[in-house]
């Protein structure tokens, strides 16, 4: 028996109010600066591919920037993951991310072709220009999603995200005014399968604006150091730190076994602020979302706050020397004991572990 | 002399709620209200900005009365003017109907002394939306500038500013002109510890009060619930993990032996974490 | 320069009842507390006893954040798997006005904060005073760790609860011996209304409070205590510093320890932790006191050793003392004397003809008494819990031949005339 046949009968479908009913369909915006995509843009196409079949809608990609081939390629990448049409707007403004050109240009868009949901990731782009573009449609944005869904009798997006910094969930609804916007945490949502059998065709549009209409202007672009660039939230093994460590010397212990693993490195949020690491490892509600196939936490308790960061791992290896701490409520391994002797002996379990395997493969 | 107007925000301390295990629902009593952290940083930024160029700084918040403590110590901190916009009518508001509400309390604010910037937090703790800030850049036809790391130089006369933002893959340095409104990231500085004087002076400040109508609001269809095109229509517990970690122990509970017997398990009942290891494995 | 007519220091229930009945006269008041708000560094097992606090708000009833009112007293003295005790409940209890009632201490505090404020005293949080300013022998203001941070006045009140450095460091007042003081550690476990009420058999409202000594303490000289909030239970155990010290039992585990205590488990069973705190409490009594006022100052509450230890009173001699204080201020100013020394000795006066002073002579050799004895809490217990098991445990055994058991039961632990000594010894102290 299907989903479908499943409703109580009796329940009638809702007749949408016809101004609502003209927009239709979905969209994504694809985003990319410099000529790197961000990879939400995928997961987006993804999730955004399962709520279309539901509506029986088409799902459609958003590339703006500067004319060129990168535009070109973001649409056919946009078909391969998933995507039944583009809608492209190419303009030299386009090149860097602004606020006002960027408004007007989706403003234009939406108001033209009248989708019923639009999606963004919440990166800090996703997020300056998805609460522009709400307030100049007049119309309602949930931000920071983890979850995505569809009333399919009143066609309406069922929007969850955490609230009370992680404690609870709640679903957002915008019932009476179209479209419908929400802006995705990168990591959360799984990635397409990437297709290139599949194909989808691309609608062109102007921004009619010009330079001098723009008030602000991009100086510089200082790229991240590409040398040192923390690639957390893509990593598959992640070794991480919090302040059950005690000393800043400890955290050596953490670089020691990540190198081993040739893992990323993570860490708690009081040990962010007392500079033990950057910024830009910080995992958890404020700082990055990840979900490698094995988490290695040693001396963290599992606050709600960071647990949001990582619940989503395969495999989560909990070291704490207080076994009633909360990560081992959710770890899938727990080993109570104190970090700063089982780090080492791990560190070396590995290594012997990996010239073994290496020794073996030899052998044959 | 530049007019900056600051908003906060009075959240609950989110690192002390709880949710009551029966029931479900956030449990608020007893847990502190402060002032939005992320909002320190923009208050502390605008305040700098006065002490370098001379300037007024005026706090405002949306929120129910006892939000006045927020708006106090902001101005024991320094800040000079502080108004309260209170109203019932704003109760259930959500990010688009509170920036049409604070932007009309702006432009109020206008009609005494021109406002050449308007800062914002990067988000809230307990909304986290990072969406009231442009909203009303919005709906007062600003330049937006969003995830503010600093502020490189402020030109008073040529009402320029350059800052540096944020972005995903780098750090854009941008110009514009004022008026303009600044969300500002956490780090970029530290709150300052507010002298006695200032304390005193916090204290003995009235913080104004407006309500509905004193902010310029007639049409209550756009404020609070009536205003907000979101509704939540359901709030709930994640889905707790029903499995515990298993505790791996041995005889000795020696390190060796525990690290021993975890990777026997790990790699017998997950044979793919052991493939990712080989793979990505460097010594 | 800011100069008010008094500086309170301290946010707790001793230094709000001063800088209220200060302010609501009319007089400039600052207060300084170094909590991010009053209440937030406050901990208190958590009994309200009304009289105290009516004397300074009489609405107070209808206004402050309020658990529940004490219908039922239980006392137990516990061994290592049962007790014996008394439970007195009387509908009397559930008379209004109501005598006691069990409180949070953070949202108490607030509250009472709120009517300082109101009553037109200035608050002054998340400071602290870190010195006094002397003219000469007298105390003029104080310094604070604030940029430009001095602040001066005609008379400061310090309440600044059990450590106060600052009457320390004045000289006012000698080093704290680890003897006359406890340390306290408690929990709020949160429990569902529903549970705890049928539970402790209580209605909406109505609560109960357990005292408990024996094994619990491990053999130091203290007590347990159990408190029935709105949603939560208060438990907790505290003990002399001085015990704690010697007998290197961390607190934490005293208290953990007491949780699993039989009688107690099925009664805490299901609660989650909110809160676990560790507070002292002076109970040195009378003895222990130091001198409470001098040229331009006056110390009131904990810092002043007005702590009722035998009957856990500690809050409503803080109130009081606090409003005797501001009393005191009040009669000068307007008699239009100075606050020196001899003038200040009004204060004393006022304690000694109120309760608190009565009932601190009262107890005045209590603290001595069970820090010689430490049988009150080891070997009593015991004695008379095995008495009860005896003589309720129905064996074939006559009864005559199992009061002969118990009779040497307790002169085999202690000689005849020890266990006449030691009723004397508590007759006396409580006499
Ligand atoms: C608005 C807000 C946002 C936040 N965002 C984040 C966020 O994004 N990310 C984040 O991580 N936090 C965040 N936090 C903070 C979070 O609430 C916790 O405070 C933090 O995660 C705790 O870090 P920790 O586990 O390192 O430290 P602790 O909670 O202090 O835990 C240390 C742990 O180490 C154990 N330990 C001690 N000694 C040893 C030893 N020798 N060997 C082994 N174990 C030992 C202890 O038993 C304890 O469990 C946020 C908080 C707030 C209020
Ligand atoms: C576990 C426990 C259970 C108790 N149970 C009860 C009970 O059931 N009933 C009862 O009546 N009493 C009880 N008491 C005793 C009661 O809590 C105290 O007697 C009472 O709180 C004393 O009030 P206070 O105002 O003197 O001091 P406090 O409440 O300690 O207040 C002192 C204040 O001064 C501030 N302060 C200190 N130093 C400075 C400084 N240098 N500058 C600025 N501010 C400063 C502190 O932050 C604090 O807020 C209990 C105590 C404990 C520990
Ligand atoms: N009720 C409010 N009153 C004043 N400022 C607010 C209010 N809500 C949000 N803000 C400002 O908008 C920023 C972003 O908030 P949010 O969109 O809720 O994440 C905050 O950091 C504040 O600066």
């Amino acid at each position: 028996m299907s989903e479908e046949t499943k409703k109580p009968a009796g329940k009638k479908k809702l007749e949408l109010d016809p101004r609502l009913a003209e927009y239709r369909g979905i969209w994504v915006f694809i985003e990319h600066e410099r000529g790197t995509l961000h990879t939400v843009s995928w997961e987006l196409l993804g999730e955004g591919r399962k709520l279309a079949d539901k509506l029986g809608v088409p799902l459609a990609g958003v590339v703006m920037g500067e004319p060129g081939e990168d535009t070109r390629r973001f649409c056919q990448e946009a078909f391969y993951h998933g995507a039944d049409h583009c809608y492209l707007m190419e303009d030299p403004l386009l090149k860097d991310y602004r606020n006002q050109p960027f408004t007007k240009g989706m403003t234009d868009l939406v108001n033209a072709y009248k989708p019923e949901i639009l999606l963004l990731g919440a990166t800090t782009l996703g997020r300056d220009l998805a609460g522009s573009v709400a307030t100049t449609l007049k119309t309602g944005l949930t931000a920071d999603c983890t979850e995505l869904n569809i009333d399919v009798e009143i066609r309406s997006l069922l929007a969850t995200r955490p609230t009370f910094g992680g404690s609870l969930l709640c679903t957002i609804q915008t019932l009476n005014y179209r479209p419908q916007m929400a802006t995705v945490r990168p990591r959360v949502m799984a990635m397409p399968k990437r297709d290139t059998t599949r194909s989808g065709d691309i609608t062109e549009h102007k921004l009619s604006m010009i330079e001098s209409d723009i008030i602000t202007k991009v100086l510089e672009f200082i790229p991240d150091q590409n040398t040192n660039k923390i690639n957390l939230e893509y990593a598959d093994i992640i070794v991480s730190g919090g302040k059950g460590l005690k000393k800043q010397e400890n955290f050596q212990l953490i670089w020691e076994l990540a190198k081993v693993l040739g893992a990323e490195v993570g860490a708690t949020r009081p040990l962010v602020q007392s500079g033990w690491v950057e910024a830009g490892r910080q995992v958890g509600q404020t700082g990055k979302t990840v979900r490698p196939k094995l988490y290695i936490a040693a001396g963290i308790s599992g606050a709600i706050q960071h647990r949001v960061g990582m619940d989503a791992s395969d495999v989560i290896v909990a070291i704490n020397n207080d076994p009633n701490a909360p990560i081992f409520d959710f770890a899938t391994y727990g080993i109570v004991g104190n970090a700063m002797t089982i780090l080492p002996a791990l560190t070396e379990a590995f290594r012997r572990e990996l010239a073994n395997r290496r020794a073996e493969a030899v052998a044959v | 002399m530049l007019h900056i107007v600051v908003c906060i925000k009075q959240v609950p301390d989110s690192a002390q709620i709880r949710v009551h295990p029966v029931t479900n629902t956030i449990m608020r009593q007893g847990v502190p209200a402060i002032i939005n952290p992320y909002d320190l940083y923009a208050l502390e930024e605008a305040l700098r900005i006065k002490d370098k160029f001379g300037g007024f700084v005026t706090v405002i918040t949306m929120g129910p009365p006892q939000a006045e403590n927020a708006l106090r110590k902001a101005l024991s901190f320094g800040a000079d003017d502080a108004i309260l916009v209170t109203d019932r009518a704003f109760a259930g508001a959500d990010t688009l109907a509170t920036s049409f509400a604070l932007a009309s309390a702006i432009r109020q604010i206008e009609k005494n002394m021109p406002v050449d910037m308007i800062f914002c937090g990067k988000q809230t703790i307990d909304g986290d939306t990072a969406q009231v800030g442009p909203g009303i850049a919005k709906r007062l036809n600003l330049e937006l500038l969003t995830y503010i790391s600093s502020i490189t130089s402020v030109s008073a006369g040529k009402k320029e500013i350059v800052v540096q933002r944020r972005s995903e893959g780098g750090v854009q340095v941008l110009k514009t002109r004022l008026p303009c409104l600044v969300t500002m990231l956490e780090g970029s500085n530290e709150m300052r510890f507010a002298t006695m004087p200032n304390m005193i002076r916090a204290a003995r400040t009235t913080v104004k009060r407006w309500d509905r109508i004193a902010a310029g609001i007639e049409d209550v269809t756009k404020i609070g619930l009536k205003g907000s095109p979101t509704v939540v229509s359901k709030v709930f517990a994640p889905s707790p993990k029903t499995v515990k970690a298993e505790i791996v122990q041995t005889e000795s509970n020696e390190p060796q032996d525990l690290v021993g017997s975890l990777l026997m398990r790990m790699f017998t009942k997950f044979p793919h974490v052991r493939e990712e290891l080989e793979k990505s494995a460097t010594v | 320069m800011e100069k008010f007519d008094a500086i309170v220091v301290g946010a707790g229930p001793s230094g709000n009842a001063a800088a209220y009945t200060l302010a609501k006269a009319g007089l400039s008041v600052i207060q300084i507390e170094r909590g991010e708000y009053p209440g937030s560094k406050n901990v208190q097992g958590a009994i309200l006893y009304s009289d105290a606090l009516e004397r300074i708000i009489p609405e107070f009833r209808d206004e402050a954040p309020l658990e529940r009112h004490i219908i039922e007293q239980r006392m137990w003295v516990l061994d290592d798997d049962s007790y014996i005790g008394t439970h007195y409940r009387s509908d009397a209890f559930n008379q209004v006005p109501y005598n006691r009632y069990t409180i949070l201490r953070t949202q108490f505090d607030k509250w009472f904060s709120e009517k300082v404020s109101q009553a037109g005293a200035m608050v002054i949080c998340e400071t602290t005073v870190t010195d006094l300013i002397m003219d000469g022998q007298r105390v003029v203001g104080v310094r604070t760790d604030r940029e430009n941070g001095d602040v001066f006045a005609d008379i400061v009140i310090l309440a600044d609860g059990v450590n106060s450095l600052l009457a320390k460091k004045a000289g006012f007042h000698p080093e704290l011996n680890p003897g006359d003081v406890a340390l306290a550690v408690k929990e709020i476990l949160f429990l569902p209304q529903e549970t705890l009420e049928s539970r402790f058999n209580v209605k909406e409202g109505e609560g109960v409070v357990i005292e408990m000594i024996g094994k619990i303490t491990q053999g130091l000289m203290g007590t347990g205590f159990l408190y029935t909030n709105n949603e939560s239970l208060t438990i907790g155990v505290g003990c002399m510093l001085s015990d704690f010290k010697e007998a290197r039992i961390p607190p934490y585990l005293m208290l953990e320890m007491m949780k699993n205590h039989p009688a107690i488990k099925p009664l805490i069973e299901g609660g989650e932790m909110k809160e676990y705190t560790a507070h002292l409490i002076p109970e040195g009594g009378l003895k222990a006191m130091p001198q409470v006022y001098g040229d331009g100052w006056m110390i009131v509450g904990d810092s002043g050793m007005f702590v009722n230890a035998v009957h856990r009173e500690g809050s409503n001699l803080a109130m009081t003392t606090g409003r005797l204080a501001a009393e005191t201020v009040l009669e000068l100013k307007q008699a239009g004397k100075d606050m020196s020394k001899s003038n200040l000795a009004a204060y004393r006066t006022r304690l000694d003809d109120s309760f608190v002073m009565k009932d601190l002579s009262k107890y005045k050799d209590m603290p001595g008494i069970f820090h010689a004895n430490p049988q009150f809490f080891t070997t009593y217990p015991e004695l008379v819990n095995n008495a009860a098991k005896t003589m309720l445990t129905v064996d074939g055994v006559d009864k005559k031949s199992k009061e002969r058991e118990i009779l040497k039961s307790f002169t085999s632990s202690r000689s005849l005339l020890g266990l006449m000594g030691d009723a004397y010894k508590m007759w006396r102290a409580l006499r």
